[in-house]
């Protein structure tokens, strides 16, 4: 159930960016989709009644090994996250720049190339 | 049920609401507002998942896209009207993403499902040895630092360069044309030499 809400998320972006012709919806679009994915990994490594996997000196060491949620995802989607970022931010600039250029964010009336 | 998987369906519920005001609203500063939405509801589902640092990279970076694409926006936040699909196209995008919810829920029947991860019955996954052994072969207290940094110290290290080389694009392709100038000039004494000719 989780798990195909999460998907619905993920095809609210795609649906996004079939359907829209401004260029930043679609980059809002790839946005959406990249938050499900990301929400769906960390979804994965859950465990019932997980406890965040920080060791601490009050920490007991049986009840954290047995508790403790799953720390690989967790490392890969924080990167994934930064990285989503990066992408974005250089999708954004080239958005600004085609709005210098042809006056506009519409990617129908963006036509010739202009040198 | 467990509760955090109800406090969960009300946050995914909530931001799909907020997903879909952002893609069907007409005017765009309202779109990345309710973008916003979408990456504070996100973090909080990551402090429900036990993931207190993933929601603080959550907050941080959601706050920096806003910033980008509220400076994209500003002052020309007007969606033309023609630019709108014709409706025939529209039902067939609602056609496709449907037949792809469909192979999605097929495809969930293999997953384990919420609350029982793959690494707690499979006792050979890495991710148990990292819990196991994390703090006395790294020194980290916090696992998760542990694998970015040691464990899985190369994908940090192709990470730091995609970014930079991402946001190096992006400051190139904003840059004001200096380089224009110069080459006007040159141009200028080109079509002076020609004519001295």
């Amino acid at each position: 159930m989780v798990f195909a809400l999460c998907f619905v998320l993920f095809l609210t972006g795609l649906y996004c960016i079939l359907t829209k012709k401004n260029t930043v919806k679609i980059i809002i679009g790839l946005s959406i989709m990249e938050a499900g994915v990301n929400l769906f990994l960390v979804l994965l490594g859950y465990k019932n009644d997980g406890v965040v996997p920080i060791i601490d000196r009050s920490t007991d060491i049986v009840h954290f090994l047995a508790y403790s949620v799953d720390p690989l995802p967790q490392a890969l989607v924080l990167t994934s996250i930064v990285i989503g970022l990066g992408t974005i931010a250089l999708g954004i600039a080239l958005c600004m720049r085609l709005y210098v250029k042809y006056g506009t964010f519409d990617i129908a009336e963006i036509r010739r190339l202009k040198g | 049920m467990f509760i955090t998987e109800i406090y969960l369906l009300v946050l995914l519920v909530f931001m799909i609401i907020a997903a879909i005001i952002a893609v069907e609203i007409k005017s765009l500063i309202s779109s990345v507002i309710s973008l916003g939405a979408v990456g504070v509801g996100m973090s909080i589902s990551f402090l429900f998942l036990a993931a207190p640092d993933l929601a603080i990279v959550q907050i941080a970076v959601e706050v920096l896209l806003l910033i980008f694409l509220i400076r994209a926006t500003l002052g020309r936040e007007i969606v033309s009207e023609k630019g709108a699909v014709t409706i025939p196209l529209r039902l067939l995008s609602i056609f496709i993403v449907l037949v792809i919810l469909g192979f999605g829920i097929i495809a969930f029947r293999n997953l384990p499902e919420f609350g029982k991860p793959v690494f707690s019955l499979v006792p050979e996954a890495p991710s148990n040895s990292y819990i196991q052994h994390g703090l006395k072969e790294t020194g980290s207290a916090n696992i998760i630092t542990a694998v970015i940094l040691d464990y899985r110290g190369y994908d940090t290290l192709g990470e730091a360069t995609v970014l930079f080389t991402s946001l190096l694009g992006a400051l190139v392709i904003l840059r004001a044309k200096t380089k224009k100038n110069g080459t006007k000039v040159i141009n200028h004494k080109e079509t002076k030499a020609r004519g001295g000719e």
